[in-house]
């Protein structure tokens, strides 16, 4: 028998066989009349339809992270000027690059003959017992250095935004994959039933990948993001209409499920009786989404950590696009934290645009600023409530920028980088990561990986590790191949360096 | 070498547990006489277990198990792998049953008794390979030469008296018209309809309903909208930019006109495939080459314009795979296809036949009196660019520009009258290769420029020319060889629609089946290889290819209407519990099947049953209101969701403007697809957003309101008749006592409460009010008709 994550999947045989043991049809749908929240099936695949695709489910082996809060830097922030401290960079500012490793390069815009490395303008300096480096432009995350593993190391094979976008939250640059969380949601379901078990928050703009980016791909479409708002009802949809009260819209429910309830008994389709346990659950999530984004219980303390009343400055920066960035990115971090202590099983963050072709020292700083307060107090809080241990915290974008400073055609100055797949670094912290770890190591200018490289495909066998996941066993069949969050034609490994 | 031969060769114990279910089929044959079937039993086994390593990617050992020819040959150790009806000869036998873990197969854990117990069985007798089921010609069942009843009919109650099952009843004239309306039409059966059709008395009543929807303008919709799905249809672009592709439509509307129309399928196909290089092509055949346009286009600064290129064509192949092929081609763009006989270069061969399809804007629509000039300044815009595309086979660093010219010109506005057509090269044509791992930077030039063509394990392709030729020599020349003629996108499209081409036949009415039935017969609509499943009733499915091609002339039409004719069509969706034992996924076709409609449908019957929806066909898709988060999702700020005026807030969800970035969010809920890659069977899913959606969304309190008032205007006596005929309305049937009474108990709940609230009653009841009916008595109504629109019958096609 195959492992219990193919519930949804499972062939009418081997669903039969089950049938013949006694735990058929029938049977299941009386033991999990009670969750039958959620249904998915595809034509012909309804043999499965009758397990709730969400109750919460055992992994491989025991996970040290349940939960996990992905902060997605969109447009790829730039390595160089944040983490990856190279100071003989800084030393060769203005000069040209060997040709020998021009080559085979290929880049979005710079002009490869007249390129010159640029240097970083920002302070490097290192933090906590591991003397871990940080820039000036992240002082806050820096005090939390002796909890971050990381990844100096990392590597794609993208270099655009949308496939680079889709590569590190898909495994593959293909439109149609589903995202990592939708993978963990259908691999270990939820913990809370009246709240969604993969969440999206943004800040900003929109980003490169759009929808695409919480899209449930080939899978259940049940796991799909669901995207809480900024402003409004958190959830679409989820205020009565003007003029209907709690109290009416609760009768106008009981008579629903007892008209269905009839009709279930007339008709014996076990998805009337999902249907009836989804409008619970609506009316369930009407009550606790706004429970959930309420922060008016939270402490003045809390809220002043996590800088969730800061104003944007005035630095005419406008890249990240949009106003109140500061506030809402604050307040996601701390909603993040709230989900997490109501077991929703992926949170992720999204901010764009971390893309500084130009004006990256006033843009990067912009942004820096408006993530480093939120994000170390959220790893603060996290530990002084005791989530840390079993919620992974994760800072990533989709590639680096080059050494190289960008001088497209059309700039009067060099005054930002351009993208860079071969070299990035991006973090963990808490799940069972080793604190304090920097693993792999670039080159003297940042250029390219010389020690320990990590592939996104790795990373992801990794952080799905943390969850007790055996990458190569959490699979769904699509187009005839059983696919999985890394991709299958490539040889992916979990780097157990990382693993504390 | 000593060998451990598995004891159990006789009547298999192990063997009956994995065939019970089939066995269960068919009674009266003992255990000992059930052969292993290859398709059904064997190539699972081979494919689960050993092509992973034993395949067409990997070929440990150099053995491959994904066709006759390789599993049969020795392999390098020498050791062949099975030869038929030897178990000492055959290495297979042993290695699966050894108990010497360093040989033994899977080296990661054993088969189990039963399945080791079925291959041997399989190569006892023979080693049984038959060509794939797939790929047999299509031949007409013995089952429709017998006289009596609907061939359907005959075919499925075969199983059913095998399984020793009754089939259900028909099912009742009100659950039959809804049930008509909504697969042909998408739409409610008016009450009007409903009526007429209860009291028609006529043999042919149910034909003659039957025949009403499918001449209804809305049979073209309807169908489309499935079509659309596998052509991965959407207003913009996609990618970053995801701009508006405002000309989309056009192609959207040619796609309604032909099924309305009903152009046969093999037409249909052959415009769509390479209308453009028909003799004396009309620009509507040009339009239909659109159908290859739907791919995403990136135009993302510092894309390589030639990296998307070769994606799109890749794209446009794997599409054409699982559209007409039901094969997942697009699988062996990187390596040889790992389960079915496609390998790599056969892969570039099939893509050589799209490398020189580009596209050039055309005019079309009503041509105004500036026409030409519109042309003329058209094409002065698109030269530079096409130069450039063209210097940019040599010179790389043109990209970026070639992107920022595309990017200008991406706005093919309605208002222009210009849409995108396919054109093929004619000039400085691009030559295909293998791309080393699908990588388009490395050509394998040293294997040789590839011309087009299909895969060997296929129907043959011959090229017209050929033919032509072939057909002019007559008998005495057959021996002289025809010189070489390289085949086109024309000669695929028609090798496509080749009578004895048995693919798309069997893939297509499959489909058909699919959306009738909300079940295929072959489980995987868009995989008929190796990793598919074989078609639950083989002989249907042949019958049905045999009927689309040879008698119904390829009509679209008269397949629907033979299927929906069938008594097998006609039965109730009523579950049946006592089945849950023998049949629960009802594959046996005991009843009709229960299912959701799709997202679109959700809206078009909540409108429909407020009298809101417009009932218009066609024309530029449109923006209803969406919340104004939603339409700022967008990444490049390119885009402002306008939303529509007056009718256009009404339209059918199917000319809601699609947003690849930013899709309208109550198709999403309902499982709309995302339009990236061809999708044939839309996922059902059931979740507590999509009963948010349709309780608050205020589009659909829209509904409701203004149900309301046209229940409250339309002048009945009580609260008995006026609850009926909202009832009718929504589900096209009267409620029983039972509902009747707990309605008018929450209509009397609802009244008590807005009674003392005034001001809510106001807001509730919205602008739909009627002049002599208070507020509260309106806003009662309201609630209560929403818990109708609520009820799990309403979107739900019985």
């Amino acid at each position: 028998m195959s492992t219990h994550f193919n519930v949804s999947h499972r062939t009418r045989r081997e669903f039969l066989t089950t049938a013949a043991s006694g735990l058929g049809g029938a049977a299941l749908t009386s033991i999990l009349a009670g969750e039958g929240a959620f249904a998915a099936r595809k034509p012909r695949r309804a043999a499965g339809a009758l397990v709730n695709p969400l109750a919460p489910r055992q992994p491989h082996f025991p996970a040290t992270a349940k939960r996990c809060i992905f902060i997605f830097m969109a447009g790829a922030p730039s390595q160089l000027d944040l983490f990856d401290y190279k100071p003989k960079l800084q030393e060769l500012d203005g000069q040209k690059m060997p040709e020998s490793l021009l080559k085979e390069m290929r880049f979005a815009f710079i002009q490869k003959d007249s390129a010159t490395l640029m240097g970083s303008k920002r302070k490097f300096s290192q933090h906590g017992d591991s003397g871990m480096w940080f820039s000036d432009l992240v002082p806050n995350i820096a005090t939390c250095a002796d909890d971050i593993c990381m990844i100096k190391s990392m590597q794609t094979d993208q270099f655009n935004h949308h496939p680079g976008q889709l590569m590190m939250q898909c495994g593959e640059a293909k439109f149609g994959s589903p995202v990592m969380g939708s993978w963990l949601s259908y691999g270990l379901g939820t913990e809370n039933r009246n709240l969604p078990s993969y969440v999206v928050l943004t800040a900003g703009r929109g980003s490169s990948g759009g929808a695409t980016l919480w899209s449930s791909g080939y899978l259940p479409s049940i796991h799909e993001g669901v995207r809480f708002r900024n402003e409004g009802d958190p959830i679409l949809n989820l205020r009565n209409p003007e003029g209907m009260p709690r109290s009416l819209q609760r009768k106008g429910l009981d008579a629903l499920r007892d008209l269905n309830q009839m009709r279930f008994e007339e008709i014996h389709d076990p998805e009337i009786t999902s249907r009836i346990a989804n409008y619970e659950l609506a009316f369930r999530m009407q009550a606790s989404a706004p429970e959930l984004t309420d922060l008016s219980g939270e402490s003045a303390g809390t809220l002043e950590i996590y800088g969730a009343d800061r104003e944007d400055p005035e630095v005419g920066a406008k890249r990240g696009g949009g106003p109140d960035q500061y506030r809402t990115f604050a307040r996601n971090c701390l909603l993040a934290r709230r989900m997490v202590e109501r077991g929703v099983r992926f949170i992720n963050i999204i901010h764009a645009s971390w893309d500084h072709h130009s004006n990256l020292e006033r843009e990067l700083g912009f942004n820096a600023g408006m993530a480093d307060q939120p994000i170390a107090a959220l790893i603060k809080d996290l530990k002084q409530r005791g989530l840390f241990d079993s919620t992974l915290v994760v800072w990533a974008g989709e590639f680096g920028r080059t050494p190289l400073g960008e001088n497209r055609p059309g700039y009067k100055e060099v005054t930002g980088r351009d993208h860079h797949p071969k070299a990035f670094s991006i973090w963990m912290a808490g799940g069972g990561v080793k604190g304090g770890l920097t693993y792999g190591e670039t080159d003297e200018i940042g250029w390219d990986v010389v020690k320990d490289p990590v592939h996104i495909n790795d990373f992801q066998a990794t952080l799905l590790r943390l969850f007790g996941v055996n990458h190569l066993k959490l699979n769904y069949r699509h187009q005839g191949a059983d696919k999985r969050l890394t991709s299958i034609t490539r040889e992916s490994h979990v780097i157990r360096e990382l693993l504390a | 070498m000593s060998r451990f031969l598995p004891e159990i060769l006789g009547p298999a114990a192990g063997c009956a547990v994995v065939l019970s279910f089939f066995c269960a089929e068919i009674k009266g044959e003992s255990q000992e006489e059930m052969k292993p079937d290859f398709f059904r039993d064997v190539q699972p086994l081979l494919s689960e277990h050993c092509t992973a390593c034993h395949g067409g990617v990997k070929r440990k050992g150099g053995i491959s198990f994904t066709n006759r020819r390789d599993a049969f040959l020795e392999a390098k150790s020498g050791a062949v792998p099975v030869v038929p009806g030897d178990l000492e000869k055959s290495e297979l036998v042993y290695r699966i049953s050894t108990e010497d873990e360093d040989d033994r197969m899977p080296p990661e854990e054993a088969l189990g008794a039963e399945e080791i117990a079925l291959l041997t069985k399989w190569i006892a007798e023979g080693a049984d390979w038959p060509v794939h089921w797939a790929l047999q010609p299509v031949e007409k069942p013995k089952a429709a030469a017998v006289s009596g009843g609907h061939p359907i009919d005959r075919i499925v109650s075969a199983r059913l008296k095998e399984a020793g099952i009754e089939p259900s009843p028909e099912a009742d004239r009100r659950t039959l018209i809804r049930r008509l309306a909504l697969d042909l039409t998408g739409l409610l059966p008016t009450p009007g309809e409903v009526e007429r059709y209860l009291t028609d008395e006529s043999a042919d009543a149910y034909e003659e309903v039957v025949n009403r929807y499918m001449a209804s303008a809305h049979f073209g919709e309807r169908w489309a909208r499935h079509w659309l799905d596998e052509a991965r249809y959407a207003d913009s672009a996609g990618y970053e930019k995801d701009s508006a592709r405002a000309d989309a439509y056009r192609w959207r509307d040619w796609v309604i006109e032909a099924i309305n129309e009903d152009l046969p399928f093999d037409e249909f196909t052959v415009k769509q495939v390479a209308g453009d290089l028909l003799p004396g092509a009309t620009r509507e055949d040009r339009l239909a080459t659109a159908f290859h346009l739907m791919t995403q286009f990136n135009l993302e600064g510092g894309v390589d314009a030639e990296e998307d290129r070769t994606k799109r064509v890749i794209d446009r192949i794997s599409t054409i795979g699982s559209v007409w092929l039901g094969s997942t081609i697009g699988c062996a763009q990187c390596h040889d296809h790992p389960y079915d006989p496609v390998t790599q270069r056969e892969f570039y061969e099939f893509y050589a036949f799209f490398n020189n399809a580009d596209y050039e804007p055309i005019f079309i629509g009503e041509i105004p009196d500036d026409a030409e000039a519109r042309v003329i300044k058209r094409y002065e815009q698109w030269k530079p660019i096409a130069e450039m595309l063209e210097a940019q086979l040599t010179n790389k660093s043109l990209s970026n520009k070639i992107q920022a010219s595309l990017s200008r010109l991406r706005n093919f506005d309605n208002t222009n009258g210009f849409t995108r057509v396919v054109a093929e090269r004619a000039e400085n044509r691009r030559k295909a290769y293998v791309f080393r791992r699908g990588d388009f930077l490395q050509p394998l030039k040293e294997e040789g420029e590839l011309t087009p063509g299909t895969p060997e394990a296929w129907h043959p392709l011959v090229p017209r020319a050929v033919a032509a030729k072939k057909a002019a020599a007559g008998e005495k020349d057959k021996e002289k060889k025809a010189e070489p003629v390289v085949a086109d996108r024309l000669d695929l499209a028609r090798w496509l629609v080749d009578p004895a081409n048995p693919l798309p036949a069997r893939v297509s009415v499959n489909k058909v089946w699919m959306h009738l039935f909300g079940a295929p017969l072959a489980p995987i609509p868009q995989d008929f290889g190796a990793r598919g499943e074989p078609p639950t009733h083989p002989e249907l499915l042949d019958w049905l290819a045999h009927f689309f091609v040879h008698e119904a002339g390829w009509s679209r039409k008269k397949l629907i209407k033979e299927i929906v004719m069938s008594e097998t069509y006609r039965r109730s969706s009523r579950h049946r519990p006592a089945l849950g034992d023998v049949d629960p996924d009802n594959v046996l076709l005991a009843r009709q099947n229960r299912f959701r409609v799709e997202a679109e449908l959700v809206r078009d019957l909540h409108l429909q049953a407020g009298g809101l929806l417009s009932l218009k066909v066609g024309g530029p898709s449109v923006f209803p209101p969406v919340p104004e988060d939603v339409a700022a999702l967008s990444y490049a700020n390119n885009f402002k969701w306008k939303t529509s005026e007056g009718e256009d807030r009404y339209r059918r969800g199917m000319y809601t403007f699609y947003k690849r970035t930013a899709p309208e969010p109550t198709l999403v809920t309902f499982d709309c697809p995302d339009a990236s890659i061809s999708n044939p069977a839309r996922d059902s899913s059931n979740s507590p957003l999509q009963a948010l959606a349709t309780l608050q969304n205020e589009v659909f309190i829209e509904a409701v309101r203004s149900m309301a008032k046209n229940v409250l205007s339309a002048g009945a006596e009580d609260d008995g008749a006026r609850l009926r005929a909202g009832f009718i309305t929504a589900l096209g049937r009267p409620p029983v006592a039972a509902e009747q009474s707990r309605l008018l108990r929450l209509l009397k709940e609802s009244r008590d409460y807005y009674a003392g609230h005034t001001e809510e009653a106001k807001e509730l009841a919205g602008a739909y009010t009627v002049a002599s009916v208070p507020p509260a008595e309106s806003a009662a109504w309201v609630a209560t008709l929403r818990v109708v629109l609520n009820l799990d019958e309403f979107i739900v096609r019985g």
